[in-house]
This record gives structure tokens, sequence and C-alpha cells, in this order.
């Protein structure tokens, strides 16, 4: 579900998930994933592509690159039901997800679209993005050929 | 002996230690507590703060040494260093501490922990959202990519890899229960530790209630504690002057790895292996001139139970996806291959971070310990990305 999407349904609650923090070597990540956008950093020197972001290439050392996009699928590399503490922000049991993705980045998520009995490793997934406090978006994953929703 | 890695390995020992009661309420600031177990363990030493004049702890560690300087009456401070990772980072300040000495940058070195994990402002095991993208030094920045899933407590962080070490070599709860089951066995004739008297069975593991699921009770987890405790090192030389039996320091070590994080550890490839601790024993058994056979007891930093089994085999005691069986077979009970954690460990005794699995290795060597494992000569401590072996060998 995206920002725009949220707005548009009158009925639905203002999002609690907190926004992420921005910073100068984050911000491009962030501001894709508004405009519904998966993205990530490729090094200009040496073609490496890097997440979490950060200024400088660990194999060449250049500090320039181009934000490409990703293709949005990938599977469950690993994941944790989590049922205490609950904060006011989520929906729980929250499930916390480590997705793979096909290009070999790795990113930390959630799940929906599946109920947290049925969650197994491997298990291919598609990006959705859901909406969070502030006008932010965070990418969200769900099985593929699952209907988009919030995340469990 | 490489000169590189053994230029400080036993010229210093610890002389003293010092702690407070553990508790979930102080009732009183962490410098207050920080006082009480410097001085103890200074007491402990036959030394006084007019001796002292190195000072070690964690970056996370809320006593300013400006403040524990003039609390306890400390002359002149010619060495202070703090290390980063958090509760990884435990065993470093022993490294540092034994470093410092050897150098000849400090002659009497205090390092020490005051926490008030329990009544304090901030709980580990408490659900917030982060304030800042960094972590001030706690060795987790990736906290940021964590927080806008909810993913917001060093519980779930290490789930999302236990989880998948599980996953990889079959590995059930009841396999990390019984390692528990053992810790509060410890506990139960520890008076300083939360679990003393209190008995605990396989039953009692899998019916608390799940913190995180698949790999996370409640009762995996350590013990939020309020309380401090003190170290005291110094010379060989001078350490044969002193009261107590001298515990060199014969080994110490850190490895932090590419991409590695303390809790939220999520980027490296293969999370099914605590690889800082791989390095980690490459460094404490290569040139030191220590073997794994030479461990009389091992003190395992266990934030988390699954970290436990994680570290047995990364560390090399047995091999990957053994831990659940070396575990099951009493290995880390006083009868067994490996005694470990014979305080109950954090889980039994209580945390405090991490440092007081050095006191207890420290007792284990003088012979006073509660659990005492007979003829313990060589111990060692670790968490995760730094350890120490201490010996009398």
């Amino acid at each position: 579900m995206t920002a725009a999407d949220i707005s548009s349904a009158t009925v639905e609650p203002p999002p609690r998930r907190p926004a992420p923090l921005l910073t100068d070597d984050n911000a491009f990540f962030w501001e894709a994933a508004i405009e519904g956008r998966l993205v990530v950093q490729r090094c200009i020197g040496c073609g490496r592509l890097r997440h979490p972001p950060r200024p400088m290439c660990p194999d060449c050392l250049s500090l320039e690159f181009e934000v490409v996009p990703l293709s949005g699928r990938g599977s469950l590399y690993s994941y944790a039901i989590v049922h205490h503490p609950r904060h006011p922000a989520f929906d729980y049991p929250l499930i916390a997800a480590l997705v793979d993705l096909e290009e070999g980045i790795r990113l930390v998520s959630n799940l929906s679209g599946v109920e947290a009995a049925d969650v197994e490793i491997g298990m291919e997934l598609e990006v959705g993005f859901d909406a969070t406090e502030n006008g932010g978006a965070v990418p969200v994953f769900r099985p593929v050929g699952a209907a988009a929703g919030r995340p469990s | 002996m490489s000169a590189a890695s053994s230029s400080f390995a036993g010229k210093a020992a610890i002389v003293g230690i010092g702690q407070t009661e553990f508790s979930r309420l102080a009732g009183r600031t962490e410098l207050q507590l920080a006082c009480e177990a410097v001085t103890a363990a200074l007491r402990d030493a036959g030394l006084t703060p007019s001796d002292v004049d190195g000072l070690v702890s964690y970056t996370v560690d809320p006593v300013e040494e400006t403040e524990l300087v003039r609390s306890v009456g400390i002359a002149e401070v010619a060495y202070s260093s703090r290390v980063p990772y958090g509760g990884g980072g435990s065993m470093g300040v022993l490294l540092h501490a034994a470093s410092a000495v050897a150098s000849g940058a400090a002659e009497v070195v205090v390092a020490y922990r005051a926490i008030r994990a329990r009544s304090g402002a901030t709980r580990f095991g408490g659900a917030k959202v982060a304030p800042s993208p960094t972590s001030g030094h706690a060795g987790t920045t990736a906290m940021q990519w964590c927080m806008p899933f909810g993913v917001l407590t060093p519980a779930s962080w290490m789930a999302l890899n236990s989880t998948r070490y599980m996953h990889e070599f079959g590995v059930r709860s009841e396999d990390i229960g019984r390692a528990v089951v053992q810790l509060r066995a410890y506990a139960l004739t520890n008076p300083a530790a939360w679990g003393y008297q209190r008995p605990m069975t396989l039953e009692d593991h899998q019916a608390s209630r799940w913190i995180v699921e698949p790999c996370i009770h409640l009762l995996d987890c350590c013990q939020e504690t309020d309380g401090s405790v003190a170290v005291v090192i110094t010379s060989q030389e001078r350490a044969s002057h002193l009261p107590q039996l001298p515990v060199a320091i014969g080994a110490a070590a850190g490895a932090g790895l590419f991409e590695q994080e303390i809790a939220s550890d999520h980027y490296r490839g293969d999370l099914s292996v605590m690889e800082g601790s791989v390095a980690l024993a490459r460094r404490l058994f290569g040139s030191f001139g220590f073997t794994r056979e030479d461990i009389d007891v091992a003190m395992i930093y266990d934030a988390f139970s699954p970290i436990l089994l994680m570290q047995l085999e990364a560390l090399g005691f047995c091999g990957p996806g053994e831990a659940k069986d070396f575990v099951a077979e009493g290995n880390l009970g006083p009868d067994g291959s490996l005694p470990c954690n014979t305080n109950g460990g954090l889980i039994g005794e209580g945390y405090i971070h991490g440092l007081n699995l050095v006191l207890e290795g420290t007792r284990q060597l003088r012979g006073t310990a509660v659990n005492q494992i007979p003829d313990a000569r060589t111990v060692l401590v670790t968490a995760s990305r730094t350890g120490a072996i201490l010996t009398t060998r």
C-alpha cells in the first residue's frame, strides 16, 4: 500500500509506523520508497551494489555512486515473530523478516499477506510499500501472488 | 608465539574483584553503584584509590570518569579508555587494561560497569523507537534499518539470526532450553544470583511465553539487572606482592568483521555461524600458547540462550550444528567437558552487561566459586567478538 493509497482511503486511520531516520547517506533510499520504488546504491567505480547505504565503496573506495532500481523480488532468508514487548505503532504478533533480493541485497523488513504460522524460510516474496508517520514509506514484502495489505 | 599478539600476554593479572548486590531496584545512581563496586574491588586487591592510575569501561556506561575519580578519590589518571560494541565488547576491557599495564601506560587499572538495566530509564527489553540513526557506539548502527519495521529490541535483532541457525541445523527450542536449565541449576546455589533457590525445569522453559518466536521464550532471556562490578588489573610483578592469588590475563583479543554488528548483525552472508567468534577463537587459540583442551571453565556471553549454543560452535568446542547434542550430553555441567557459566551466567545470575562473567572466572581460578570446579587452572571468558583467557598456570 502506498502513501497515496492511504491518503485516499478516508476510513483508514493515520499510519502509526514510525518514520525512517533520514541522513545525507540514506535519504535517497527512503525518498524512493515514498514514490513506491525500491532502490540500491551502485558504485560508479566498480559496479558493486551495497546496502545499507554508505558514502564509500568498500571494494574500490570510490565516493561516486548511482541509485538503481531493484526488482523487488526475493526470498525469505530468516524471520522473527515478535510477541513482546508491544510498541503502539505496530500490530502483533509482528513478522520481522530478512529478505534476500534477487540482486544479492539483504533487507530487514516485515511480511504481510501471510499468517505467522505459514511463514517459511525460502518462501518467494515481492515488495510493496507501507506508509509511515510524517508521510514516509517503507518497503514490506508479501508472498508472491498474495493480496497486498498491512503487515500482520 | 608471534610477537604482535603476545606482547602483553601474561604480563598483567587480575588482583581484585568487587560487586554490589544484584537487584531489580538498586535505589541509587549508577555512579554510586560504581563507587561501591570499585572500592570493594580495591579492598579485595589490598590497594586504595590512590594506587589507581587507569580506568576502563564500556562506551555505553553512564558513569563519567570525572565523577568516579572525584567520588572515590583517585589522584591522577594516566590512562583511560572505553570499549565499543555493547556487551559484545565486554572482554575488551581486559584487552585494554592488560595492554595499558604491559606497555607501562598505567600501573593499576580498574575496569568497571554500572547499570540499572531493570529500574533505570532505559531497559534493553523495552520497545522504543530509536531517536537517532546512530547507536551511541553500541555497535548497532543498523538499528535505523530495523526501527521502522518494529525490530526494536536486542531479542528481536538476535532472533533474526537465531531463527536461521535453528533452521540450518534442525535446532528446536527445547534443545536451547536444556542449556537454560543448566544455567539455572548453577544459579540455584549462588546467593548473588537472580535464580538463587529458584529451580526451573525444561517444562517451565517451554511453558514460558514467547518473546520472539521461534527461538526466544521469556526464560531464554538474561535478567535485566541493577548493579555494578569492578575488576582491578596490575602487573604480574606488583601482583606478586598483593594478597590475592594473581589471575594472569594469558590472552586477550578482539575480532570485529566486515559488516558485523552486535545484536543487529544482519548483513553478513551466513548468519547461522557467529563468524566474529570464529575469528576471535582463531586469535585466542592461535598464538598465545593455549588450546581448547586447556580450558577448564568457560564463561560465555549469554544475553539470550541461542547465542550460547552458537558461540560453543563458533569457538570450536563442538562442530557446526552440534551444540544441541553437546548441551544435551551434559557438557556444560559441573561434571561435563566444559563447565560453563558456573555462576548461572547472565541468564541465571544477572546482566551486568557481561563483566560479571569475568568475576566468576576469577573466583573459579582463586578456588572461591560457589560452584567450584576442582583444579580449575585456566578459564575462557568471551562475549561474541571479544575474549580473554585467564590462568593461574
